[in-house]
């Protein structure tokens, strides 16, 4: 059965059309995500959740989910984290522009090889914030500054295979 | 065999290339940042939507709450058998001690701190118990549940039963925004305890202690010296304890010493706060007289980070 394994789909397989509703639920659990009222070691950690599902949709589904749709969530992100306004925005829209630009080759690696490529697009993304807000003035945050976005990546194949299971065709009668 | 055309068919156009729309939402964000660090002319937006996000903040403290309720009901659960084992004990031995008694009297010790501070400053204070811890690595925030609703107004100050916690900088209908005093650039006028020389202390930033800027070599101050708010600012009452002095370098060198302090109050750790009232409304400022010669002071006011 190919609903009960806890796998990503097999290139063979191919996906069912995905819902938009599925897609907006999981933007919106994503960014619950990222509300949760953490603190200490945990908040250092944290991954951003809600950038995580947008570069899944980015990539798998770019005509629905893509630079402008980004850059409105990183807004949404910067008002409920209280940063500068446009920080998110632009590191949403980036994060979302280059994984329409690398998408089809991310997709001809295994996950973890994939998690590999997301790692270096979260870490560009965190280097871009941190640039933004050091000419703006801010200090230098905690070392653990760099965690974050590699947290995220270790979550890609999770992430992936959650939000591929919706588009799993059921399993034919061929195969049993 | 026919060539197929790269370019798609002018029905499935869509719209400009991803490269165009980039360029257009990173000068629109690089607009943005400009104007919200420059000029602060967005909080209106920020206002708006902070408030249409309110119930989700309040949705996410639910699994935090829950689990603090459940673990309250064990804690209960476990006192009773404590109470009913003491009790036993008492039969026994006639001890008196009670379990969850320190507790209670910790308890007490904290709240009647908090009573004496508002019974000393006796505009009207307005107790909060903070929600979250501000998510953004770049600076030091606290979130508290009282706001507009509450009459809380930027600009007041926000001590714990220690100390100065901080200062509210935003004011949301239901929630507001509390700069600590490690913030970088966040500034507290002070007065050492000890021998009375003043001096400001300065935040600076994540995992940095605070500072005393421009203090001469030969300043009466010394580590382990208490410094208290001097309330010449207007913001925080005179006579609020702020910080320790950590450590004091004085070279030679230097035109200014080197001084570190240590904030007082539980700055990232205390859950209950109180939001002070203004202090009473400062005298104007005396008119200059156009030919002075006088040194200008510095500026008079000071400015959260």
């Amino acid at each position: 059965m190919a609903q009960l394994t806890f796998a990503p789909a097999r290139p063979e397989e191919i996906l069912l059309p995905v819902k938009s509703w599925f897609v907006v639920l999981t933007l919106a659990i994503g960014f619950l995500c990222n509300l949760l009222p953490l603190s200490g070691a945990a908040l250092a950690v944290r991954p951003d959740f809600l950038a995580l599902v947008l570069l899944y949709w980015c990539i798998r589904e770019p005509r629905l989910i893509s630079v402008g749709i980004a850059w409105c969530l990183g807004l949404l992100m910067d008002v409920a984290d209280a940063t500068v306004l446009g920080q998110h925005a632009l590191a949403y829209a980036v994060l979302a522009y280059a994984a329409e630009y690398f998408r089809r080759r991310v997709l001809r690696f295994p996950l973890w090889q994939q998690a590999a490529q997301v790692a270096v697009l979260l870490v560009l993304c965190a280097g871009l914030v941190l640039l933004l807000r050091v000419v703006g003035g801010a200090p230098l945050p905690r070392w653990t500054y760099a965690v974050g976005p590699l947290t995220g990546a270790l979550l890609w194949p999770a992430v992936t295979v959650v939000l591929q299971w919706p588009q799993r065709p059921p399993a034919s009668p061929a195969e049993l | 065999m026919r060539h197929i055309s790269v370019e798609p068919p002018p029905f499935f156009h869509r719209g400009p290339s991803p490269l165009v729309r980039l360029a257009f939402f990173a000068l629109l964000s690089l607009a943005l940042l400009f104007a919200d660090t420059r000029y602060r002319y967005l909080e209106n937006i920020r206002h708006v939507v902070a408030t249409l996000i309110y119930p989700l903040q309040l949705v996410v403290q639910l699994p935090g709450q829950a689990l603090s309720y459940v673990g309250s009901y064990f804690y209960s659960q476990k006192t009773l058998s404590d109470d009913n084992a003491d009790l036993k004990q008492r039969l026994l031995t006639e001890g008196p001690a009670v379990q969850g008694y320190s507790a209670l009297e910790q308890e007490n010790a904290r709240l009647r701190a908090l009573l004496a501070v508002e019974q000393r400053f006796h505009a009207a204070a307005i107790a909060a118990e903070v929600m979250y811890s501000g998510r953004d690595p770049f600076t030091q925030k606290l979130f508290v549940d009282k706001g507009e609703a509450a009459g809380v107004i930027p600009g007041q100050a926000v001590i714990d039963e220690v100390g100065v916690v901080g200062q509210v900088t935003r004011v949301f209908p239901y929630m507001s925004e509390v700069t600590l005093v490690t913030d970088k650039d966040h500034a507290v006028p002070v007065r050492v305890e000890r021998s009375g020389v003043r001096s400001v202390m300065y935040g600076a930033g994540t995992g940095r202690l605070p500072e005393l800027r421009f203090l001469s070599p030969n300043a009466e101050i010394q580590p382990g010296d208490r410094l208290v708010t001097s309330g010449i600012d207007g913001t925080y009452p005179a006579g609020l304890a702020v910080a320790q002095v950590a450590s004091v370098e004085r070279e030679t060198g230097q035109m200014f010493a080197r001084v570190t302090c240590m904030p007082l109050a539980g700055v990232e750790r205390s859950s209950l706060v109180l939001i002070l009232g203004r202090a009473a409304v400062l005298a104007p400022r005396p008119e200059e007289p156009a030919d002075s010669d006088a040194p200008r002071k510095g500026r008079g006011k000071r400015k959260a980070g």
